[in-house]
C-alpha cells in the first residue's frame, strides 16, 4: 500500500523552512522510512510481548535530593540574548 | 422553549511539593532569584538525560489512590511536541495513552446532595518555565520581547482530568474545592490557586435536556479562583444557550475568562488544530507499579475529607462544624483527641469551630500556638454537664484557657464563673426571696405559675448571676407545692 504524507505540514510542525526542492527530496525519504515501518508492521508478531524500550528494565528513579544548579551568569552567557537575570526571546504572535 | 443542560469536564493541574524537580536535582524553590534553579536537564542542553524523581511518582500514586483510581501496572512517558519559549526542549515530558492512574471518581456534596464525578485519568508531567513580560517587571512595555525564567521548568506537575459529569457551575466549584481538600490532605501539594500550584481549565457545552449527544464545547482558561470558575462557567453556559436559541452555533475553541468584565472571549485561533505528535520518550524506561507498591500507597493514605465528614456527622457533630473541621486538620485532630476522652461530640465540635476559631482569627494565631489541650475540652464539658458552669460562662472559660491561664476548673474559680447548682447552697437564697414576696408565693400556691420567672430572676440577682436557673426554678416549684 503506497504511503501518503503531507510533507509541507510535517515541516511546518517542526518549524523547518524547506524549499520546494527540499520538500520533494525529504518527502520521498520520509515515505521510504514509513514504508519500511509498514513492512515491519506486517510481520506476524502473535505471541511476541510488546516492548516500549530496548532495555529490559523499569523504574529507573532517583531519590528526591537537591543537587547544585548551574551558575546563572555562566548559563545566561550561552543564550542568544539575555536581559539582566532573564533569557530574552522574541515575543510570540498571539500571546497577550 | 427548550430546557438546557450544561455538560462540564474539568482539567486540573497540581504542582507537587517535592524538594527537587521531576527529572533533575534542581531545587523546587519559587522564592529563588530568576534562573538560579536550572541545570543542563531542565534547560535542555545537548546530551542531558532526565531521571524521574521517585517521590513525585509516589505523590501522583497517592493522588490517584485517593480518587479510587486504578494504578496502572505498566505505564509510559511520552513527549508532547510543541514550540513555545517557556518550553526549553520543544517538548514536554508527559503521559499519553497509558497514564499512571485511570478510572477514578470523586464524590462531592452540593448543598447536601451527593454527586459522583468520574475521573478519567491522572497523569505525570513537568511544568514549563515562566514568561515575564516587560511591563510586569516595571520596565517599559516591550512589544517585541519576552523574558524567561526557567526555575519552574521541570517542576513535577500532575494533571487530573474529570469525566464530563459536571452539570452546573455549583458542581464545578464543589468538585474543584473538594479536589483541593483531598490533595491538600495528602500533603503532596500546597494546592494554592493564587500562586498557581493548582490551576484549572473547564470544557463546557450545553445540550437540550434529554439529548444523549454532547454539544460543541469551548475550553475556558484563565480562571484563578474557585469563584471565577463558578462565574466563568455560569457565563459560558448562558452565552452558549443564548447563541443556540438565537439560531447560531457554538464554535469549538479556547476562550479566555476575563475577571474584570466577567466574560469569556475567544482567543486568536491558530492556523491549524494542535498536533502534538506524541511519541514514547526514548530517554525514559517504562514505569511498573506492582501489587506491593500499590498496597504500600493504599496503606499510606490519610483519612480523606469525605470519610472524615461522614465520621464526624455520625458522631453527632453539626453539619457546619463538620465542614469546618474537614478544612482544618488541626481542629479535627483536637476534636478526635477530646472525643476519645469521652467528650460530647456536638458540644466540642461547636466550641472548636465557634469560640476557638473566633479566638484564633481575632488573635491571628494557630491552634498549636494556644494552650488548649483535649483534656481541657473534656473537663469543660464535664463542668457544664454537672451544672458547675453555665454554657455562657463555659465560652468565657474557654477563652481564658486558650489564652494560657490554666485548666477550666482553675480558670472558672479564678474568674468567679462557676455556677451554683447545689440545691443545699441555693435553698437559703430561695427561702429568703420567697419570704420577701409572700403575695407572689400565694399566687403560685393558687396554681398561677406565671410569676415564677420573676422569682428566679430575683434569686439570680441576689447570687450575682451565679445560680443555676434550672435548679432555682425547680426549688421554687417544690416549695410552692408545699415543700
Amino acid at each position: 500500500m503506497p504511503v501518503e504524507i503531507d510533507i509541507a505540514k510535517v515541516a511546518k510542525l517542526a518549524r523547518l523552512a524547506l524549499s520546494e526542492e527540499e520538500l520533494v527530496g525529504y518527502g520521498a525519504q520520509l515515505v521510504d522510512i514509513l514504508e519500511h515501518a509498514e513492512r515491519v508492521g506486517a510481520l506476524p508478531t502473535d505471541g511476541v510481548t510488546p516492548t516500549s524500550h530496548p532495555l529490559p528494565m523499569t523504574n529507573a528513579f532517583r531519590l528526591d535530593e537537591v543537587r547544585p544548579s548551574l551558575d546563572r551568569d555562566e548559563v545566561l552567557e550561552q543564550a542568544p540574548q539575555r536581559d539582566g537575570e532573564f533569557f530574552r526571546v522574541p515575543r510570540i504572535l498571539g500571546e497577550s | 422553549m427548550t430546557d438546557w443542560e450544561a455538560v462540564i469536564g474539568i482539567e486540573i493541574h497540581v504542582e507537587l511539593q517535592t524538594k527537587s524537580k521531576m527529572f533533575c536535582g534542581c531545587a523546587v524553590d519559587f522564592t529563588a532569584e530568576p534562573n538560579t534553579m536550572v541545570c543542563p536537564v531542565c534547560l535542555a542542553l545537548p546530551g542531558a538525560l532526565p531521571v524521574p524523581n521517585q517521590e513525585a511518582i509516589e505523590g501522583i500514586l497517592r493522588i490517584g489512590a485517593a480518587f479510587d483510581c486504578e494504578l496502572v501496572e505498566h505505564s509510559l512517558f511520552h513527549r508532547k511536541n510543541y514550540f513555545y519559549p517557556d518550553l526549553p526542549k520543544n517538548y514536554q515530558i508527559s503521559q499519553y495513552d497509558i497514564p499512571l492512574c485511570i478510572n477514578g471518581h470523586l464524590d462531592i456534596d452540593v448543598d447536601g446532595e451527593e454527586v459522583t464525578i468520574g475521573i478519567t485519568r491522572v497523569h505525570m508531567e513537568e511544568d514549563t518555565g515562566k514568561s515575564v513580560h516587560g511591563s510586569e517587571t516595571g520596565r517599559i512595555h516591550d512589544a517585541d520581547h519576552s523574558l524567561l525564567d526557567f526555575n519552574r521548568a521541570g517542576v513535577p506537575l500532575v494533571e487530573i482530568v474529570s469525566e464530563p459529569d459536571i452539570r452546573s457551575p455549583e458542581q464545578a466549584r464543589a468538585y474543584a474545592a473538594e479536589l483541593q481538600r483531598v490533595v491538600r490532605s495528602l500533603g503532596v501539594s500546597d494546592v494554592r490557586l493564587e500562586e498557581g500550584s493548582m490551576r484549572f481549565d473547564a470544557n463546557i457545552s450545553v445540550r437540550p435536556v434529554g439529548q444523549e449527544e454532547f454539544g460543541t464545547r469551548a475550553e475556558v482558561k484563565n480562571m484563578n479562583s474557585l469563584r471565577s470558575l463558578h462565574r466563568a462557567s455560569a457565563y459560558e453556559i448562558q452565552r452558549q444557550i443564548a447563541l443556540l436559541e438565537g439560531g447560531g452555533t457554538v464554535k469549538q475553541e479556547t476562550r479566555h475568562w476575563d475577571e474584570g468584565s466577567g466574560t469569556t472571549a475567544g482567543m486568536r485561533s491558530k492556523e491549524e488544530s494542535e498536533d502534538y505528535r506524541y511519541f514514547q520518550e526514548p530517554d525514559l524506561v517504562p514505569l511498573r507499579v506492582d501489587d506491593e507498591w500499590r498496597d504500600r500507597v493504599a496503606a499510606s493514605l490519610p483519612e480523606l475529607p469525605a470519610s472524615r465528614r461522614r465520621r464526624l456527622a455520625d458522631a453527632g457533630v453539626e453539619r457546619q462544624a463538620a465542614a469546618t473541621m474537614v478544612e482544618a486538620i488541626d481542629l479535627a485532630e483536637m476534636f478526635d483527641a477530646a472525643a476519645s476522652l469521652g467528650a460530647d461530640a456536638k458540644q466540642v465540635g461547636n466550641w472548636l469551630t465557634g469560640e476557638v476559631v473566633a479566638y484564633l482569627r481575632r488573635n491571628e494565631v494557630e491552634l498549636g500556638d494556644t494552650a488548649l489541650a483535649p483534656e481541657h475540652l473534656h473537663e469543660l464539658g464535664q463542668m457544664v454537664e454537672a451544672g458547675g458552669l453555665s454554657s455562657t460562662a463555659a465560652k468565657d472559660v474557654l477563652g481564658y484557657v486558650l489564652a494560657g491561664e490554666g485548666a477550666p476548673g482553675d480558670v472558672a474559680s479564678a474568674h468567679d464563673l462557676t455556677q451554683i447548682s447545689d440545691e443545699g447552697a441555693l435553698d437559703a437564697e430561695v427561702q429568703k426571696i420567697l419570704a420577701e414576696n409572700p403575695d407572689v408565693l400565694e399566687r403560685l400556691r393558687d396554681g398561677d405559675m406565671k410569676p415564677i420567672g420573676f422569682l428566679v430572676g430575683q434569686v439570680m440577682k441576689a447570687t450575682r448571676g451565679k445560680a443555676d436557673p434550672k435548679v432555682v426554678s425547680s426549688l421554687i416549684r417544690s416549695k410552692a407545692q408545699g415543700g
